[in-house]
């Protein structure tokens, strides 16, 4: 009597449980069906009667998606290869540096190792929003403004990816620098050549975020570009909503466009990522 | 002098001294560092109080700044952000947590599909998934969210209008788009927690709730930590989810958040000092918050 009455009760809940789930993966995924759905309709529909979840076969279509090619003699191609070259290129630099500041903090004992380190905890928690006007003269000094340089320059040894790093590594013996050094390695050589196939699943993960926040960044960018063709996709898509009316037609297929690439990423990389991420942000 | 020379030959010059290497491979951030947030932050406060026309006139005002700092527009920006930053983070630390607790349990099927779904929102540009929930939220009586309410007999609504409803859309965008992080670091806490915790206290006879308060809660005070920090700094920083929604120039001003208002001022009205003076007391409100929060949770006590 007791055994079944447990069964049942761990029937009831997990149908419960899984339901919510349910529920909230219904949530996480509307936006992406309205998304899709409303990119097959042509513009003036969306116009007339706004978003809607329904397939209409006589007026859905994917020649929203050709118009990409032709609206503004192409122009969203331009914004596309504009948020990759700079997602690449801010994500390599990134890496780079982030990987190398964070092995040296925590491999090494030096005079001002927890100085360094507690800058990273206190430039972490602050906005870098408040930077950007002397950010942007410095750029206007330089004459860096509207160049690709210029927009991933805030960004190459991101506070977030040292701390990462160095969690990561502390979790490492140290005995492998040791051992490097007996085999004749440089320090350097004991980095390039041992450490960093040790760290691959650290830099996976880094890579996903560092895409993520390359992909999505806003306020930065706006701010340093200028010209038409190096918008990335985030500004390009604003300049398509006007007070006088928004270019459905290429909206929304943009924004499904813009939101594969970056999902199939996750999709194949997902376990290292999810892994990674969780192996080194939060401890301590 | 001819030791140096000869250790120097050894180990192959200055860069590869055991004594200098360390030094090498931090100086990236050290001089990134003093480029990218000391000078601007010392230029931020430099800038304050000046007044800025052009990057050859500038002039050293004093106070001035901050004394026209509290306009009519610079308070609705504040509100409008305190107000996001406050239901932000109720609500972004405790949803994700119950969410995680719950694909935790035993009771939920699929529950590593589950976990990669929810993060699927958080790759997405807002601006792109903002398109979405503005029109959601339209005003046209047929936008889904005005016929959803007209299904339960409520009248349809100007949602993005509204300080108030304008700030519960903001909300719902934040939730879908980084649900899926803080569970993500809220499992990472729980599976880290040693089973034979759970298991003592059952033997005390805890039920779901008291474990959850007296073992899961506890166990993942540094996670919780650090999402409810993060979260606090996103929430007052937050800039791009008000343009998702209402684009730069909102004429009432609805939705401009404090971030909005510094770049409305330094880029569009061409006041960086006043911009700059902005800028600071955002500084100091999240610096400010973060502190009281970390202390209010123990942080800077001695583990025991």
């Amino acid at each position: 009597m007791e055994k079944r009455y447990v069964d049942r009760r761990g029937v009831v809940l997990t149908v419960l449980a899984t339901g919510l789930m349910i529920l909230i993966a219904i949530f996480a995924m509307l936006p992406f069906a309205f998304m899709f759905l409303s990119s097959l309709k042509p513009g003036q529909e969306m116009l007339r009667n706004g978003l809607s979840l329904t397939f209409e076969p006589g007026i859905s279509s994917f020649s929203n998606y050709a118009a990409l090619n032709t609206y503004r003699d192409g122009i969203y191609w331009c914004w596309y290869r504009s948020s990759a070259v700079i997602m690449i290129m801010q994500t390599a630099v990134g890496l780079f540096f982030g990987s190398l500041v964070g092995y040296g903090l925590a491999m090494y004992d030096f005079k001002g190792k927890n100085l360094i380190f507690t800058i990273v905890l206190i430039v972490m928690m602050m906005p870098f929003e408040i930077l950007i006007l002397p950010l942007y003269r410095m750029l206007i000094r330089a004459k860096l403004t509207d160049s690709y340089f210029g927009v991933i320059m805030p960004y190459l040894v991101p506070p977030f990816m040292v701390f990462f790093f160095r969690q990561y590594v502390t979790g490492l013996p140290k005995e492998l620098l040791e051992a490097g050094r007996i085999d004749g390695c440089t320090d350097y050589g004991v980095f390039f050549k041992i450490m960093v196939p040790i760290m691959i699943p650290a830099f996976g993960a880094m890579t996903i975020l560092s895409c993520m926040n390359s992909w999505n960044n806003l306020l930065w960018p706006l701010i340093v570009l200028s010209t038409n063709e190096k918008f990335t996709i985030p500004i390009g898509m604003g300049t398509t909503i006007t007070p006088y009316g928004n270019a459905f037609d290429v909206l929304m297929p943009g924004a499904v466009m813009a939101v594969v690439p970056i999902v199939v990423i996750y999709l194949f990389a997902q376990k290292t990522f999810i892994a990674g991420l969780t192996s080194g942000s939060v401890k301590g | 002098m001819q030791k140096q020379s000869l250790s120097d030959r050894r180990r192959g010059g200055f860069l590869t001294d055991p004594k200098v290497v360390p030094y090498v491979f931090v100086a990236p951030f050290v001089i990134y560092f003093l480029v990218v947030y000391l000078y601007p932050t010392i230029a931020t406060i430099l800038m304050s109080f000046q007044r800025i026309e052009g990057p050859t006139s500038v002039e050293w005002i004093g106070l001035k700044n901050y004394e026209r700092l509290f306009s009519r527009n610079y308070i609705q920006a504040l509100e409008t952000t305190a107000r996001y930053a406050f239901w932000d983070v109720v609500v972004l630390t405790i949803v994700p947590l119950l969410v995680a607790v719950i694909l935790h349990s035993k009771f939920v099927k699929f529950a590593s599909f589950f976990k990669s779904l929810f993060f699927i929102p958080a790759l997405t540009s807002i601006i792109v998934a903002g398109i979405v929930f503005r029109l959601a939220f339209g005003t046209l009586p047929t936008a889904p969210v005005n016929r959803l309410v007209q299904m339960f007999g409520k009248e349809p609504r100007d949602w993005l209008m509204y300080a108030g409803t304008g700030n519960m859309v903001l909300i719902i965008l934040t939730l879908w788009r980084w649900m899926g992080v803080n569970i993500i670091y809220y499992l990472s806490g729980i599976q880290a927690i040693p089973t034979d915790l759970y298991e003592a206290a059952e033997i005390d006879g805890a039920g779901a709730v008291s474990k959850f308060f007296h073992v899961t809660l506890p166990g993942i005070k540094p996670v919780l930590i650090y999402v409810i920090t993060i979260t606090v700094l996103g929430g007052f920083a937050m800039f791009t989810e008000s343009v998702a929604l209402w684009q730069q120039n909102n004429p009432g001003g609805v939705g401009r958040t404090i971030v909005g208002y510094m770049y409305l001022m330094g880029f569009y009205k061409n006041n960086m000092g006043l911009a700059s003076a902005v800028g600071l007391t955002l500084l100091v409100l999240v610096l400010g918050v973060n502190l009281i929060q970390l202390i209010l949770m123990g942080f800077f006590k001695k583990e025991d």
